[in-house]
């Protein structure tokens, strides 16, 4: 885990009489351990290529495959452990269970998993504290800023320590040493344990930390890039 | 790539409680609607289902017994002829089987009774008075005078009702007539030695009690009777004590147990089984409404919620699971509750419940004007089950729905 191939993936999404092209004809390779940034303006396709590549949407053609195994043909279940057990989400929006504290939505994964209680509660505790929100561990979303829940999200998406991390926006909500740190952590993760990023972001700092940049624009890749991080 | 598990039940119940109090209000109400509708179930089957006991009983006691037996053309043609000899050894063994909680031999036909004012058809009961008692008559009925003494008392003893019908009273002489086996008329004087009160006053208007020997004599029928009864533990369970009278009983008798010698009686109690499990489910149905309406908002207001949980790996499978716990907890909560509310408003009446005031209404449908609610395990364990099944059942729906949500698509609703 986790090597990407896309081959010629095509989505379109209908809306009142006009027809979108999220994702028109895009193939790319992602290798193993690679820290990627997706750009471009809004409705570019960045996040549907997240989704898709997650296998949180369905694509109207090509193919998606990690590790050899084809993502766009797996049916509910097995795309539900693929993602359990391989693939740390961190979306837009912040995404939080509601009715659990800050450490309950970090654990929620391990639990789903089977990780045991003590296990959770370790590595849980740790993940926050790396994040910036020691103390804050029993509260719940709503009292929570905004930057603080994306942490909490974030912390969720990557404590079990997936070989795959899919990032929408990470840093929209956060203040620029908070985003600072969090990239940092992301870049850590990445060399230390092959996590392989793939973040999809406007903000032009966190493109900075992408060993490799691809550009979008209506649905398609206009630029795919390596650059030497700064 | 390993292929596992769903949320563990401990998490998946704590999210489920917690999620069922996100909404405190609109959770609340649907408790109240299921503690009542709960409550409306059980209790109501307890005074239904003590009213249809009472009337059987009631009914048992004025037959009176569980089992009869008489001459084969008896129960057609109840005059003198078809009477039968007193029990012979064979029955009077079997009579004394610990299936065998009393019985008695009577005479019973019908007569005429005339005070110097009045005159009304009764039935004439010659009655050993202990053999009565045994079978059910409550001493404590009578409420001027005494009950015979023997079956060789000379006195007579009738309802209240028919006293006043007749227009005489304690201690005054009416005379009775009935036809004796030459079909002459067979009359004598009787004292009106006790007044009783019946459970319905079509009883007290009905049957007038004499010492059996003595109607034996006035009827000149020698030691034959018109009847045996035979009472046993419980009406219900009349099947075993059937066989055994059955089996003892002389070949050119009848043996008819009470569900039979009074088929009224007999269908009021498969009737009551099938009217509490109709009242329980017309109850549950306007429960479900509520409660796949309650779902349903709880659901759609989570949607976002539920793709999230699928896109962080969790099965449709458990969520569907999570939905159905939700309704489950609501359920157990709402039973509860329901039962608790029925617990106690039958205590308070276990004793009875008096509804003199529409006396008449009640004894048109053959039940005393005193109610006894009667909380049945087995009523209480069918509302239960009921309401679990079905509710669960029920839930199914809006616990599909949320289960087959696309990630992607939920997680983009606001």
């Amino acid at each position: 885990m986790a090597e990407i191939k896309c081959i010629d993936l095509c989505k379109t999404y209908v809306q009142g009489d006009a027809t979108i092209k999220a994702l028109d004809h895009v193939t790319l390779d992602i290798e193993q351990g690679s820290f990627i940034c997706l750009s471009g303006p809004s409705g570019s396709g960045k996040t549907t290529l997240l989704n898709a590549i997650g296998g949180l949407d369905e694509l109207d053609s090509g193919e998606i495959s990690i590790n050899d195994e084809r993502v766009d043909l797996l049916s509910k279940g097995p795309l539900a452990d693929l993602r359990l057990h391989h693939i740390g989400f961190v979306f837009q929006a912040y995404n939080l269970i509601e009715v659990l504290t800050a450490r309950e939505n970090v654990e929620f994964v391990m639990q789903v998993q089977g990780v045991s209680a003590k296990q959770r509660k370790l590595k849980s505790m740790a993940i926050l504290k790396e994040v910036g929100l020691e103390g804050m561990e029993n509260r719940r979303p709503a009292q929570l800023s905004g930057g603080q829940q994306q942490r909490v999200a974030v912390a969720r998406a990557i404590v079990s320590q997936p070989k795959l991390v899919l990032a929408d926006e990470p840093t929209a909500n956060l203040d620029s040493v908070s985003a600072a740190h969090l990239m940092e952590l992301f870049c850590e993760l990445n060399q230390n344990h092959d996590v392989t990023f793939l973040i999809a972001t406007h903000d032009e700092r966190v493109m900075r930390y992408a060993e490799r940049l691809i550009r979008m624009q209506d649905g398609k890749v206009i630029s795919d890039e390596l650059q030497i991080n700064t | 790539m390993a292929f596992s598990s769903n949320l563990p039940l401990a998490a998946m119940s704590r999210l489920a409680w917690r999620n069922l109090w996100r909404n405190h209000r609109r959770t609340l109400i649907m408790l109240l609607a299921i503690s009542v509708g709960v409550w409306a179930m059980i209790f109501m089957t307890a005074l239904m289902r003590g009213m249809v006991d009472q009337m059987i009983e009631d009914g048992i006691v004025a037959l009176p017994g569980f089992v009869q037996i008489h001459h084969p053309g008896y129960r057609d043609d109840p005059s003198i002829e078809n009477s039968l000899a007193p029990p012979g050894p064979r029955l009077l063994e079997a009579l004394r089987d610990q299936e065998v909680s009393g019985w008695t031999t009577r005479v019973r036909v019908p007569a005429m009774i005339s005070s110097e004012r009045s005159s009304r058809g009764v039935t004439l009961l010659g009655v050993d008075p202990e053999g009565e008692i045994a079978l059910g008559f409550d001493p404590a009925s009578i409420v001027e005078g005494r009950f015979l003494e023997s079956p060789e008392d000379k006195g007579l003893v009738i309802g209240r009702k028919l006293l006043e019908r007749l227009e005489t009273d304690l201690g005054k002489r009416v005379v009775v007539m009935s036809q004796d086996p030459d079909n002459d008329i067979a009359d004598r004087g009787f004292r009106i030695v006790g007044v009783y009160k019946g459970k319905l006053e079509g009883l007290e208007e009905g049957f007038i009690y004499a010492g059996r020997s003595t109607v034996q004599l006035l009827l000149k029928m020698g030691q034959q009777i018109s009847e045996i009864a035979i009472a046993g533990r419980d009406y219900r369970d009349v099947e075993q004590l059937y066989q055994l009278v059955n089996d003892a009983a002389d070949e050119d008798s009848e043996v008819k147990p009470w569900g039979e010698l009074d088929t009224y009686l007999g269908l009021m109690l498969g009737v009551m089984d099938g009217f509490v499990l109709v009242w329980v489910l017309i109850i549950f149905l306007a429960l479900s409404f509520g409660l796949v309406n309650t779902l349903m908002m709880a659901v759609f207001e989570r949607i976002r919620e539920i793709g999230l949980m699928q896109a962080l790996g969790m099965k449709p499978s458990a969520i569907l699971y999570q939905v159905l716990l939700e309704s489950l907890m609501l359920l157990t909560l709402g039973l509860l509750i329901g039962n608790l509310l029925a617990f106690l408003s039958v205590l308070p009446i276990r004793d009875g419940l008096d509804l003199s005031v529409v006396s008449q209404g009640m004894e048109m449908m053959g039940v005393s004007s005193v109610l006894y609610p009667a909380l049945k395990l087995r009523d209480l364990v069918m509302a239960n089950v009921v309401v679990i099944i079905l509710g669960i059942l029920t839930s199914l729906l809006p616990a599909w729905r949320a289960s087959q949500y696309r990630p992607v698509e939920a997680i983009s609703k606001t």
